[in-house]
């Protein structure tokens, strides 16, 4: 294995924006047969490293930017990604770019369909398609619409279509940030057959286990700077996060596990939320939910089990079609988010792209949107209380760069995730709902998130916090509702759960809900 | 010097100066104003007097844009409103008085606030695409002012009618005096309110606009509400100018012109963040381009042509590639200064 040329060899790298060194004098390289993480917190520029690479920017045009790069001994400077496409380097970049109307197949195949006479062989790209997929386990019809998938399966998708490509080179910005176990485990298994064929692969995760199972290699970057390369095997997980973060990471220690009431101890006592048989055809099954005053319910289950089809329902983005909604003792019909937000229930979508952020606009309009539609378009909050409110979410996310003016288009991914966090906590919602709320966010800022969950209700927020990452659920939860096949199949307390147990539980979903 | 470049409003602004340059060259006398009778005369008035419409209309225009849309309609809307005001002043036993104007010009907006509602309707609620729901009354509109005319071009003898477009008040034109006020009472609505966050927004992002708790009907049909209410304004203007309502010319192609200057004054037509003051330009360039071609002697048949010209060329330099191989040129040229990558980039295909 060290024996052998590196196949990728970047030298000294730097890329600068307006105000922001990005990537300053990195080396990086990979081997061929090793899976190579690049690790560091939000914003320290391992996506942009990755776009060097691959030729979204040029790194030979000007003073500020500047590098070297050798692709298999040669010197090479891609115009795009395209032409790095072509010179055998396949990437799955951290926002998913495929077109939502186009069907899975089409997305899969975009680009390099098969010909025939001249135009698409429409059947072979279907069936080379379904081969793929295959390859993933991914059980989908390709004729579907990608967007009516949930972000997973796009995820899925997106790397689907990187391995057809024939490449010496797989990238893969972030491809586990919303996959369950099982899919990570697919997933790894054909990382492990590209390797065995000697491709090379460049790997991003925030989840260490993941980083520790499957490299063979890390490079660790910070503010733009390369801290060092090390073999996965000769490096404690400890110092990894103390280089990553440039200091020792006490506050993971600090969150033990919440001990916890669950909520509704009185029997007298109202829930904040209570569904009674809510469903929606084609959606979820008719679901029985309560939710209490101050309490962390955990939803959890495998993917496609209708963990977001029901949060959409109960924060009204969707409409439910039988049941009903009660919220503090009075009915409640949720027409809209709008309505749902009038009476304190706000929806943090997981795919932030598509529904979340509002990229053109800057971060502190991103934060104040939902306070002021709130208000409405004629009471605007004074740029005074605007800049309070940006100010003090920048600090207490640590969203970076630490600019109000900075546009969100610009934002690392795990930045732009904690700028819509920062959006509903401004509303201060007496329920929120968080589907994936830690997506791309790095261990010290996952950390502080989870702490502030928990002060948050503590203070009296209740929340419903959806989360693939169990262990995550399992810390912050009081009480986890588990969905499987579109169900709400156990309502359980977590007082000695253990992740174990609770996959158990999500694979067979046979426990009847616990009556409390 | 790197924050000119960047501006938005740097290319329609260097453009505008380019054409002023031309005419001055053509004609000495270009920016020489003088005041008869009390009321300013020049080239630079007629520009900004003729240009008025286009302006009124482009304002309205640009927040449509802005949230994603356009709006086709808006000369229709225009042959709509100078139909039902001269139909109204020529049926009136007083024509000159100016209550009998008022009325007819009350009319003429409220029926364009009815047209506004209508295309609101049809994208906000009944979610049809913009350029379909504007083609509907851009075709049926002329129709609908043939109607009212009867198919006759309505010449009005009106003194007080006349003033709307061809009146001064203190020496400055009467239109360009409306298009100011529309300006500024759009761009204090807009900027100095949340409404201007709000329509980028939607423009931007509907989706997570939504979920934000945004009301976007409620938005849209204001924005196209008040895309019809200018276009009427605009429409009298013209009309009044003209003392006359025709059905089938009045306003043909303004609504070209409009979404032309939205785009040269830098608003993207994919909606989103747009800019009042660009518009402002853009409006100024195309109106300074008809007059160009008429300094320069242009042969008439070829002002399309010519406008078609300076129109790319204003695209061409506004788009991020170029503007990515500009900076190259300068950055290589030693110039630049460390740091200067352009905020907007190819995307990731
Ligand atoms: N187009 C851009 N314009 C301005 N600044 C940018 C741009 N792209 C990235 N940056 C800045 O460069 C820095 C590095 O960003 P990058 O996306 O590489 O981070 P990352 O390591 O991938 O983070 P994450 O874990 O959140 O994905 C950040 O500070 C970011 O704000
Ligand atoms: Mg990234």
């Amino acid at each position: 294995m060290n024996a052998q040329a590196p196949v990728v060899e970047m030298t000294n790298i730097s890329i600068s924006f307006p105000g922001v060194k990005a990537l300053d004098g990195v080396n990086f390289r990979m081997f061929p047969g090793e899976v190579h993480s690049l690790l560091g917190e939000n914003g320290a520029g391992k996506s942009t490293l990755i776009k060097a690479l691959t030729g979204v920017y040029a790194i030979d045009s000007g003073p500020a930017d500047s590098g070297e790069i050798l692709l298999a001994g040669n010197r090479v400077s891609f115009a795009g990604p395209a032409q790095a496409q072509n010179a055998g380097i396949s990437t799955v970049y951290q926002e998913v770019n495929l077109l939502g109307n186009l069907s899975v197949a089409e997305n899969i195949m975009l680009g390099r369909e098969p010909r025939r006479f001249g135009g698409i062989d429409w059947r072979a790209t279907r069936r080379r398609a379904v081969e793929l997929l295959r390859g993933l386990h991914l059980d989908i019809d390709p004729g579907s619409l990608l967007g009516s998938h949930s972000l997973a399966v796009q995820q899925l998708v997106a790397i689907a279509r990187a391995i057809d490509v024939n490449a010496k080179v797989l990238i893969l910005d972030e491809p586990t940030s919303s996959l369950d176990a099982d899919e990570v485990a697919e997933l790894f298994r054909v990382i492990r057959e590209l390797k065995a064929e000697g491709v090379a692969i460049l790997f991003v995760s925030h989840f260490l286990d993941q980083v520790y199972e499957i490299s063979d290699r890390l490079t660790v970057l910070r503010n733009g700077k390369l801290v060092g390369e090390y073999r996965t095997a000769e490096i404690l997980r400890l110092d990894l996060v103390q280089k990553m973060i440039g200091k020792e990471l006490a506050i993971l220690d600090a969150l033990e596990r919440r001990i916890v009431e669950p909520g509704g101890g009185e029997d007298d006592e109202v829930p904040l939320l209570a569904a009674t048989a809510l469903g929606r055809k084609g959606s979820i099954a008719p679901v029985d939910l309560r939710v209490y005053t101050g309490e962390v319910v955990g939803l959890a289950g495998l993917l496609g089990s209708g963990r977001t089809e029901l949060a959409r329902i109960l924060s009204g983005i969707d409409r439910p079609d039988s049941g009903e909604l009660v919220i503090d003792g009075t009915p409640h019909r949720f027409r809209t988010p709008r309505s749902a937000l009038a009476r304190g229930v706000a929806y943090s979508s997981e795919n932030r792209r598509a529904e979340g952020i509002v990229e053109d606009l800057t971060v502190r309009d991103n934060i104040v949107l939902a306070l002021q539609a709130d208000r409405g378009w004629f009471h605007p909050i004074s740029r005074k209380r605007r800049d309070e409110l940006a100010v003090s979410y920048i600090q207490a996310l640590n969203i970076r760069p630490a600019n109000p003016d900075a546009i969100v288009r610009n934002l690392s991914g795990g930045n732009q995730q904690k700028v819509l966090l920062a959006r509903w906590l401004a509303v201060a919602p007496r329920l929120l709902i968080l589907d994936e709320p830690t997506r791309g966010i790095d261990v010290g800022a996952k950390a502080e998130i989870q702490k502030l969950v928990v002060n948050l209700a503590e203070n009296g927020m209740s929340v419903l916090f959806i989360s693939a990452e169990l262990e995550e659920v399992l810390r912050l939860s009081s009480r986890i509702a588990i969905m499987r096949d579109r169900r709400l199949v156990a309502d359980i307390v977590n007082d000695d759960l253990t992740v174990d147990s609770l996959l158990a539980i999500i694979a067979d979903g046979e426990l009847t809900a616990v009556e409390r | 010097m790197n924050r000119m470049f960047s501006s938005r409003l740097f290319w329609p602004v260097v453009m505008l100066l380019v054409l002023f340059t031309i005419n001055l060259v053509a004609f000495p006398g270009f920016f020489s104003l003088e005041v008869k009778n009390g009321h300013l005369f020049g080239s630079l008035v007629d520009i900004a007097r003729n240009g008025a419409p286009t302006l009124i209309i482009a304002v309205g225009m640009t927040l449509v844009i802005a949230t994603r849309g356009i709006d086709l309609s808006v000369g229709a809307v225009c042959a709509i409103a100078g139909a039902v005001a001269c139909s109204i002043i020529l049926g009136s036993p007083e024509p000159g008085s100016i209550g009998t104007v008022a009325v007819a010009v009350i009319a003429a907006l409220l029926i364009a606030l009815v047209l506004g509602l209508w295309n609101g309707f049809l994208v906000a609620v009944l979610g049809i695409q913009p350029i379909i729901a504007t083609l509907i009354l851009m075709t049926a509109g002329r129709g609908a002012a043939m109607l009212i005319t009867e198919g006759q071009i309505l010449t009005v003898n009106s003194p007080p009618f006349k003033v709307i477009g061809s009146g001064f008040v203190l020496g400055i034109p009467v239109s360009v005096v409306i298009a100011a006020v529309i300006f500024a009472a759009a761009a204090l609505l807009t900027r100095r309110t949340a409404l201007g966050l709000l329509i980028e927004s939607v423009g931007i992002n509907p989706e997570a606009s939504r979920q934000a708790g945004v009301r976007s009907r409620g938005l849209l049909i204001t924005v196209y509400t008040f895309s019809a209410f200018a276009a009427a304004i605009a429409g009298l203007i013209l009309t009044s100018n003209q003392t006359a309502a025709d059905a089938n010319n009045t306003g043909l192609f303004i609504e070209l012109d409009a979404i032309l200057a939205v785009v040269i004054g830098g608003t993207s037509l994919a909606g989103g963040r747009y800019s009042l003051l660009g518009t402002l330009v853009g409006a100024l360039v195309i109106q300074t381009l008809v007059t160009t071609v008429y300094t320069v002697g242009i042969p008439p048949i070829a002002t399309m042509v010519f406008k078609a010209a300076v129109v790319t060329a204003v695209c061409l330099l506004q788009s991020p590639t170029t503007n990515a191989t500009f900076g190259r040129w300068r950055r290589s040229l030693g110039r630049g200064r460390p740091g200067t990558r352009t905020a907007e980039r190819a995307s990731v295909s």
